[in-house]
């Protein structure tokens, strides 16, 4: 068996560290060894999306990621993004709009819509559809996700206009 | 799902990493975005005792635009999205782009691992060969070009030795006349069938035509009978169903999970008309 690696990343603004083979999948990593369950294990074979977190400006599927690979990341999950007492805007829209039911995909879901609005402020439905299309839902039918990331966005640039 | 254990590696010079790949032989590989062989050792289907990540080597990367186009073996897919050159240089790329996967897996794809990889499911390699692209490859003796016609032999079966690293893919600027069409079931789901066009106009008539299939044959399949089927015609419907039965001809579907081999022609034919008829309204 190969030894442990020592891996560094920051998480959601922390510096972490800790130890790794390197066939361990960067979601293992975080869920097991770092305490971090925001991201969700659904399928484990790159289809689902509910294991999406952000590294490097990337929404990436961490069941397909060696914690190796991410070795001097910067990684953001759902945890990063808001938190039960300050929900992020996109929280909350999920929430005013009923883009979920049982909640599994969610986080994966928000942290891939938190990066989609950062490279596209203003996206038509369509572009919506085509930035979430990594994300499976089982319950919604997908309507109210779409909705919800409508209302964020124009929420969003709206405090943005506000602000200037 | 975890895969059997290995060594990790991530050299920062392209020397480091032919060395590696020497040295262990096949008992290493290289890994870029990591998105058709991670899947591949987590069903345990690729087994290896040493991964040498590619991310670091920065000669792998970058695109230059000119008369000649140079993509750099670990661009994502992302990237050529989103590449405002690309797009107007060779708009055909971002068109096949947004037709593979997801954006999860766009984002870490590469380029050069899809055309490497060697599945008949990928896009890129038809793509490439309609393009007539090269692909540089550099190993222990130096060196050298593949055309992306040469390139495969079977499935997963490619001219790239093993201690090969593929480096940079090269072709001539495409004119506008171009296609990517492709039926798939569903998102994230390889093609059932799809086709690549490439066509130039002289005097309202077709004067070049490239066309090549995905997932119809154990490799891609440049139909060179095809394209010379549309070549002096003006697109009308007997030149498309001449270059329609001459791409029939080349293929060679199997019955698989994608529908049995009359149903793949069925589809083959379609998107192929379908591409020359986008391509044409674009020359
Ligand atoms: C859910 C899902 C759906 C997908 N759908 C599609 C699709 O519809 N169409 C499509 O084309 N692809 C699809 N893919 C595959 C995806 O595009 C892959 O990213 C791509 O095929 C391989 O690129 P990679 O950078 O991830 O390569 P890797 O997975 O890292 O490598 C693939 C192979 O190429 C070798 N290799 C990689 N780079 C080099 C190099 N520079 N030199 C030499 N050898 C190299 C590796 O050793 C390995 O054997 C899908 C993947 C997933 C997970
Ligand atoms: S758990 Fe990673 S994509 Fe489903
Ligand atoms: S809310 Fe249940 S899977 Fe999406």
């Amino acid at each position: 068996m190969a030894d442990k690696i020592h891996l560094k990343m920051t998480v959601n603004g922390q510096p972490v560290e800790t130890l790794a083979e390197p066939r361990e999948l960067l979601i293992h990593v975080l869920r097991e060894r770092l305490d971090i369950t925001g991201p969700h294990i659904g399928c484990e074979t790159t289809h689902c999306g509910a294991c999406t977190v952000d590294l490097d400006g990337k929404s990436v599927k961490s069941c397909t990621v060696f914690a190796a690979q991410a070795d001097g990341a910067e990684i953001t999950t759902v945890e990063g993004i808001g938190s039960p007492d300050k929900l992020h805007v996109l929280q909350e829209m999920f929430r005013e709009h009923h883009g979920l039911q049982c909640g599994f995909c969610t986080p994966g879901m928000i942290t891939r819509a938190w990066r989609l609005l950062q490279e596209n402020p203003t996206p038509s439905e369509e572009e919506i559809r085509f930035g979430m299309a990594g994300n499976l839902c089982r319950c919604t039918g997908y309507q109210n996700i779409v909705k919800a990331i409508m209302a964020a966005a124009t929420e969003m640039n709206a405090a943005k206009e506000a602000a200037e | 799902m975890i895969p059997a254990a290995f060594e990790y590696h991530r050299p920062s010079e392209l020397s480091a990493v032919i060395a590696l790949l020497s040295e262990h032989g096949d008992e290493a590989r290289v890994v870029a975005g990591g998105h058709s062989l991670i899947p591949m050792m987590k069903l345990r289907m690729a087994a290896l005792d040493h991964l040498i990540d590619l991310r670091d080597i920065a000669e792998l990367r970058g695109i230059e635009v000119g008369a000649t186009i140079r993509i750099g073996a670990m661009t994502t897919q992302h990237e050529l999205l989103t590449h405002a050159g690309l797009a107007e240089a060779a708009p055909i790329l971002a068109e096949a782009a947004r037709q593979i996967a997801d954006p999860q897996v766009r984002y870490l794809g590469t380029l050069g691992g899809n055309v490497a990889n060697g599945d008949p499911g990928n896009d890129m390699p038809g793509l490439m060969q309609c393009l007539d692209a090269r692909f540089t490859l550099t190993g222990p003796d130096g060196t050298r070009e593949v055309a992306a016609r040469d390139f495969y032999e079977a499935a997963y079966m490619t001219a790239r030795e093993d201690d090969e690293i593929l480096v940079a893919i090269t072709f001539p600027r495409p004119g506008a006349g171009h296609a990517y069409e492709k039926q798939k079931r569903k998102i994230g789901d390889y093609a059932t069938a799809a086709a690549a066009v490439q066509l130039e106009a002289a005097d309202s008539k077709v004067s070049a035509a490239s066309i090549a299939m995905t997932n119809l044959s154990d490799v891609p399949v440049w139909s060179a009978a095809a394209g010379a089927a549309l070549v002096g015609s003006a697109c009308g419907t007997p030149a498309v169903e001449a270059a329609v039965a001459a791409m029939l001809a080349d293929i060679d579907p199997v019955e698989d999970s994608r529908g049995p081999v009359e149903f793949k022609k069925h589809v083959a034919a379609t998107v192929l008309r379908r591409a020359i008829a986008r391509a044409w309204s674009r020359v």
